[in-house]
């Protein structure tokens, strides 16, 4: 059935789970560090591999961050509560089960507000946040593509295992209807710019520090009780995320106009397709036993520890979009723009030193993304806000043309300085001596009789040819308007 | 204090099946008897359970034993290894993990 046909037909309601890796320095349980890349195996200690007799230490600073996400996603942080053990067998969990927390998650009952392209806010519950850690990193050898199916065996590398996660689950997201794939990747990208705003995680989602389960039913109406769900595991970008919740609702609505009941189980999704295929059907594997962890007490947040956190939250990102769309006075999707390259910061900056916000934008999602592009480097790596608010200070001081100014920037990325060094360094501030422009002019019109004739004619677009030689010159650095006076003086003077 | 349901051959192959241990049926019954006594014992801990024993987790009032976030010695990859049944390219190598897709 096709998407419109579906959602025409039937009310989808949605419930979502994120997980995101902290950025702390170590593991969640043990003092290995928690780094992406490196070689396989090289990020363990006994604890991380459950060697036996080995035992867990909480992470601190990840407790700090979880509070920090709880409170960020208006959540009531837990007076006390513990960690649990997750029992069940692959390989990727070393320890045969994983420590979790269950009944008592740390962070409960939020409501945060996400914002549709067009403006629209639809308002999502957070039942929960809880502290967990990630599993190890399956390759699967001998099937088609690295897939399971068909796998002679499977490599396991334990770098990943117990690096901190906060996993976030929310109510059932109900009268989205056809807008659903948008609100579930509006969500995801709305958690992501908070972990980035709350520096609790680089939040990449290419490197999996961010990761979606989505959950799908469909119902006759909204009077309806809840249709059996899915769940599509480890949707990992904003695209695959509504194209999996598309598939999902029309797959799910031809499902249940054959007169079928949809099958409550895990799915996967495929990019090549956009499909999702059955995994494991919800059976006695989920039989997860829970129970508390032994090892570990409780955690206990101190009301007065908590409330230092939630002062020191910095703006959240739909309070600082909202403020910076209105005082910059930039469209929706230029903000959407900066902020989806991560440079809303050096952006904000460059106004606060000095520049126009148009301006500010322009050299940093135009001509410094392209040079960092090129050299493989962040953009942020390359200039300062403040040799930005430089530059654009120069251009607009009739010192430099924008051709000059990149030349300048070039220099400025190259480390060589602030912009009015490089520029001094290597001279290319416009040419204001008359002398030399004028000797440039003369030679121009010498050397070209045929075009002073036709701007004689009154052939004015002729003044163009005179240009080229007239910047030669001077290379690049005449001021292009004082050259076509001088131009015109001359030859009719 | 009603009698705990007895423990089935049935309640022991799901805990079987959940730890991945194979078992005969004979050895189904036979379990289920000894849990089944077992159980019972430990049954009579609720006698003695009144309404002011909390249930408890920890039996150690203690909480907010927190880890400073500064990396510790991590072992080295031939460390992590040398345990392991078989390994390539620096990596665990398990069986085909089965019950997947």
């Amino acid at each position: 059935m096709k998407y419109q046909d579906a959602v025409a037909k039937y009310d989808p309601v949605l419930g979502i789970e994120v997980h995101v890796e902290l950025g702390t320095a170590t593991k969640m349980f043990d003092a290995a560090p928690n780094t992406f890349g490196g070689g396989p195996n090289e990020n363990t200690t006994p604890a991380s591999l459950g060697l036996p007799g080995a035992l867990p230490s909480v992470n601190g600073k990840a407790v700090e961050y979880a509070v920090r996400i709880g409170l960020a996603l208006g959540c009531e942080i837990a007076e006390s509560c513990r960690f649990a053990r997750k029992n069940y067998f692959y390989p990727d969990v070393p320890k045969n089960f994983q420590t979790s927390q269950y009944d008592e998650p740390i962070a409960f009952d939020g409501q945060i507000d996400v914002e549709l392209e067009d403006g629209t806010i639809v308002p999502v519950q957070i039942e929960r946040a809880h502290m967990e850690e990630d599993a190890g990193k399956n390759t699967h050898v001998g099937g088609a593509a690295g897939r399971i199916h068909g796998a002679e065996h499977s490599l396991v590398d334990y770098n990943r295992a117990g690096v901190p996660l906060v996993e976030i689950v929310t109510r059932p997201i109900e009268g989205a209807g056809e807008r659903a794939p948008e609100v579930a990747a509006a969500y995801v990208r709305t958690l992501r710019d908070i972990f980035r705003a709350l520096d609790v995680s680089e939040a990449r989602m290419e490197q999996g520090n961010v990761r979606a389960d989505i959950n799908v039913s469909l119902r006759e109406s909204p009077d309806a009780p809840l249709g059996t769900r899915t769940e599509t595991k480890n949707v990992n970008s904003f695209r695959s995320i509504e194209r999996a919740v598309r598939f999902e609702v029309a797959r799910q609505a031809d499902v249940l106009d054959a007169g079928e009941a949809v099958v409550q189980e895990t799915r996967h999704f495929h990019e090549d397709t956009g499909g999702t295929s059955p995994g494991r059907p919800k059976s006695d594997a989920d039989d997860y036993r829970y129970f508390p962890e032994p090892d570990l007490v409780p955690v206990a947040p101190p009301r007065e520890w908590v409330e230092e956190i939630r002062a020191a939250l910095p703006e959240l990102p739909a309070a600082r979009r909202r403020r910076l769309l209105g005082e910059w006075g930039i469209g929706e999707l230029e903000m959407r723009d900066i902020i989806n390259a991560g440079l809303l910061d050096q952006v904000e900056a460059t106004v606060a030193a000095g520049a126009g916000p148009d301006a500010a934008r322009k050299w940093w999602m135009g001509e410094i993304a392209r040079l960092a592009k090129q050299s493989e480097v962040s953009p942020e790596a390359l200039a300062t806000p403040e040799a930005v608010a430089e530059l654009q200070q120069l251009v607009e001081a009739g010192k430099l043309n924008d051709k000059l100014a990149r030349k300048v920037l070039a220099g400025v990325a190259e480390g060589r300085g602030m912009p009015a060094e490089v520029m001094a360094a290597d001279g290319l501030e416009i040419v204001q001596d008359d002398g030399a422009l004028e000797a440039a002019v003369e030679a121009a019109l010498a050397d070209n009789p045929d075009v002073v004739e036709k701007i004689r004619g009154g052939k004015m677009q002729a003044i163009g040819a005179l240009m080229g030689p007239i910047m030669k010159a001077t290379r690049g650095q005449a001021d292009a308007g004082k050259a076509r006076e001088l131009i015109l003086a001359k030859i009719n003077g | 204090m009603a009698e705990a349901a007895a423990i089935t051959a049935e309640q022991v192959k799901h805990l079987a099946e959940l730890a991945r241990i194979a078992m005969t049926d004979v050895e189904l019954e036979r379990m289920a008897g000894e849990i089944d006594t077992i159980l019972s014992h430990v049954a009579r801990v609720s006698e003695v359970a009144t309404d002011e024993v909390p249930a408890t987790s920890h039996p150690i009032p203690l909480s907010n034993v927190l880890r400073e976030d500064v990396v510790g010695t991590s072992l080295s990859a031939e460390q992590a290894l040398s345990g392991a049944p078989a390994q390539d390219q620096g990596k665990f190598l398990v069986p085909q993990i089965l019950g997947e897709e």
